[in-house]
């Protein structure tokens, strides 16, 4: 593998073919200019690059559960600020939380509210996949309407999840943090760029990737990259950044794309094709039709 | 050498954060939880004040609180959290982590009731919760030993690498002044020496993985390996308790034994109480009776052996405990049932009592009763709760 690529997080990991957070990783640490120590919350990206013995990081590292990437993360900067401040360490150094939705927008929640209205100097990212796909594809509030979970699975009296997604970034936003961003892992100068603002904001940043599942999505491993692109040229998924409280799209597609091409060749998807869940493919297109004009009023676009 | 010390008028809670002022450590997460904010608030004064150098972190749980503790020390700062109760039950998960990771965090517990029903008073609930997590316990029964115990504690974590929960008794003991001795910052940094851990977070250079995955192959010897390290603590605790003896001129064994010259009767105690009961040793040895105490200061690791060589001099044993193991006999009755299996001949005869849950008055004439009941030969395998309606 490419040494450069390889500098922070080396090849050998055990995630799926065709999954994107390697690449989310080697994205967001390679814009660090300065050393950088990891946080990682419970999930596919700590599971799979850390299998005693053996592990795919090269900086330091530390998972401790679930739920509390954001508090660890916490305790780590702190202990920086003490020892920097007696002189017992010189180097400038970045922190950063890697969480799957599951591990932010739902049992992270609440040590991520506080971390960052403590105004730690952290970068937190979450790769958003849709659900809990280390245990095997259950519902969490990242779910979109009308996807096929175990938990939420299309039936006789089921369309699959029939809750809209928590708009994590207008939570994370609300805490008024100087950066945050929307990015998509199929688009990686997008997402490199807005890693470099958020690695150099003072205080907390965040960024929200997609990152679609080969796995419990149910397409071809060799996919994840057209899905993405397609998830953004939908406007299922907007890039976006949010600075200062100023709202800027970083990209507008050409034409919108409806939504039925980013549901095509998923199975998750697959039971909206029925004729009595013709109404579920509408109903999602009305939804992604008023998140953004919300989105695009608040960056005063027409 | 003993050094000078000070003579001052302190709540329990307000001696354990003179022991934490003197220590000062780098991180403190903290998260407010009756009846242990008499430690987080004493302490948060010395900050404002500028006292001291720590890192105060006010989470927003003591779920964070605890997780804060384990990045802050995995990140190779002195770090230390107190908590009480719903609290502690709360930080459970946790607690594992901390001490699978080897991190030598000091936890100041408030020891306090756990709902249902809410009770904010003293009992053992919360740490007994607490005694299979990997950590050392230390149980302290009035203001000094919290001081003490403190500064032990911490001392105690660095060297053998687990993490140290020092227990006193909620509102009994953190509430209510005493006059005791503390030393000074000086001495206190002098005890503890730098704080330099093997591996750190922070040492960019030689970048380490914590929190790994192990699994069938690999989990089992992990666990042995932390056991292995808490049968050290008790060699360490005794090095640590002689030297702290030295500086101090206060010294705690394992236990601490009580007018057992000849005692033939025997209460086994933890905590404030013990200092009641003593009491009531020192009526009944006046009147000739030959009655005794041991109060068990380090609760994990327990000390069976050293335990059994002491009573085994004796007829019959009292266990009093404030908590529960409902469906089972309670914890530190289980131990001493344990412990009077190691004595070959002639064991003592045990009996269990359950007193002061949730704050329940305890008086001498409960304990005369309890000394009464072993004259009596009234020993059964039958739980006796003390003061219950």
């Amino acid at each position: 593998m490419n040494e450069k690529l390889a500098k922070n997080f080396a090849p050998g990991h055990s995630a799926c073919a065709g999954c994107g957070f390697p690449a989310i990783i080697r994205a967001v640490l390679g814009e660090a200019t300065d050393p950088v120590v990891v946080v990682n919350a419970t999930g596919c990206m700590e599971v799979t690059s850390t299998l005693y013995p053996y592990t795919a990081w090269k900086v330091p590292y530390l998972h401790n559960a679930f739920e509390n990437a954001a508090a660890t993360v916490s305790g780590v900067e702190r202990a920086y600020k003490a020892l920097a401040k007696k002189g017992k360490i010189q180097k400038k150094i970045k922190f950063v939380a890697f969480g799957g939705d599951g591990g932010t927008y739902d049992i992270g929640l609440q040590a991520l509210s506080g971390a960052l209205e403590r105004g730690h100097d952290f970068l937190y990212v979450c790769y958003d996949n849709g659900g809990y796909m280390n245990t095997g594809n259950q519902k969490s509030s990242a779910t979109p309407y009308g996807a096929a979970t175990e938990t939420t699975p299309a039936g006789k009296d089921s369309f699959g999840k029939m809750t809209k997604r928590k708009n994590l970034m207008e939570i994370v936003n609300a805490h008024g943090i100087k950066y945050l961003a929307q990015a998509n892992v199929a688009f990686l100068a997008d997402l490199k760029q807005k890693a470099k603002k958020a690695l150099e904001t003072d205080g907390p940043s965040f960024l929200l990737v997609f990152q679609p599942c080969t796995n419990n999505w149910k397409f071809p491993t060799s996919d994840y990259v057209r899905l993405g692109k397609l998830a953004t040229e939908t406007n299922m998924w907007p890039l976006y950044e949010i600075e200062n409280g100023n709202y800027v799209i970083n990209y507008v597609p050409k034409e919108q794309r409806p939504i039925e091409e980013f549901l095509k060749g998923q199975g998750r998807f697959k039971h909206l094709a029925a004729p009595e869940n013709k109404h579920v493919i509408a109903e999602m297109q009305q939804i992604l039709n008023d998140d953004l004009a919300r989105l695009m009023a608040k960056a005063k676009c027409e | 050498m003993t050094k000078k010390q000070t003579r001052l008028a302190l709540t329990g809670g307000a001696a354990a954060a003179e022991a934490l002022k003197h220590i000062d450590p780098d991180v403190m997460a903290v998260y407010p939880i009756t009846p242990q904010t008499t430690i987080i608030e004493t302490y948060a004064k010395f900050k404002a004040d500028g006292e001291v150098t720590t890192e105060v972190i006010e989470v927003e749980s003591e779920h964070s609180a605890i997780s804060a503790c384990v990045g802050a020390s995995a990140a190779g700062a002195r770090t230390v959290t107190a908590t009480s109760s719903q609290g502690l039950a709360l930080m459970h998960e946790i607690l594992y982590i901390a001490s699978g990771l080897r991190l030598p965090i000091l936890l100041i517990d408030s020891a306090r009731a756990l709902a249902a029903p809410l009770n904010i008073h003293g009992d053992h609930s919360d740490v007994m919760g607490a005694r299979d997590a990997g950590w050392i316990q230390i149980f302290s029964e009035n203001g000094q030993e919290a001081y003490d115990n403190t500064i032990i504690g911490l001392k105690l974590a660095e060297k053998v690498k687990l993490p140290v929960m020092v227990i006193m008794d909620g509102f009994n003991t953190s509430h209510t002044v005493e006059n005791l001795q503390v030393l000074d910052r000086e001495t206190v940094q002098k005890f503890l020496g730098e704080y330099t851990p093997e591996h750190s977070l922070l040492n960019v250079d030689d970048p380490v993985t914590y929190g790994a995955l192990a699994l069938q192959n690999t989990y089992f010897e992990f666990k042995i390996a932390q056991a292995e390290a808490m049968q050290q603590a008790f060699a360490d605790y005794k090095k640590v308790v002689h030297d702290y003896d030295k500086i101090s001129g206060r010294f705690y064994d394992y236990f601490e034994t009580y007018r057992l010259d000849e005692a033939e009767r025997v209460i086994v105690i933890m905590g404030s109480t013990a200092g009641t009961a003593k009491d009531v040793v020192d009526r009944l040895r006046e009147q000739g009776e030959k009655v005794g105490l041991v109060k068990i200061n380090l609760f994990r690791p327990f000390p069976h052996a050293e335990l059994a060589g002491v009573l085994s001099h004796v007829k019959s044993v009292a266990v009093l405990e404030r908590a529960m193991s409902i469906g089972t006999y309670p914890p530190l009755y289980t131990e001493i049932v344990n412990t009077i299996s190691h004595i070959e001949k002639n064991r003592p005869a045990v009996s269990s009592y359950i007193y002061s849950l949730g704050g329940r008055e305890i008086y001498g004439k409960d304990i005369e009763k309890v000394f009464d009941d072993l004259a009596k030969g009234h020993i059964s395998r039958e739980i006796k709760y003390i003061g219950s309606k």
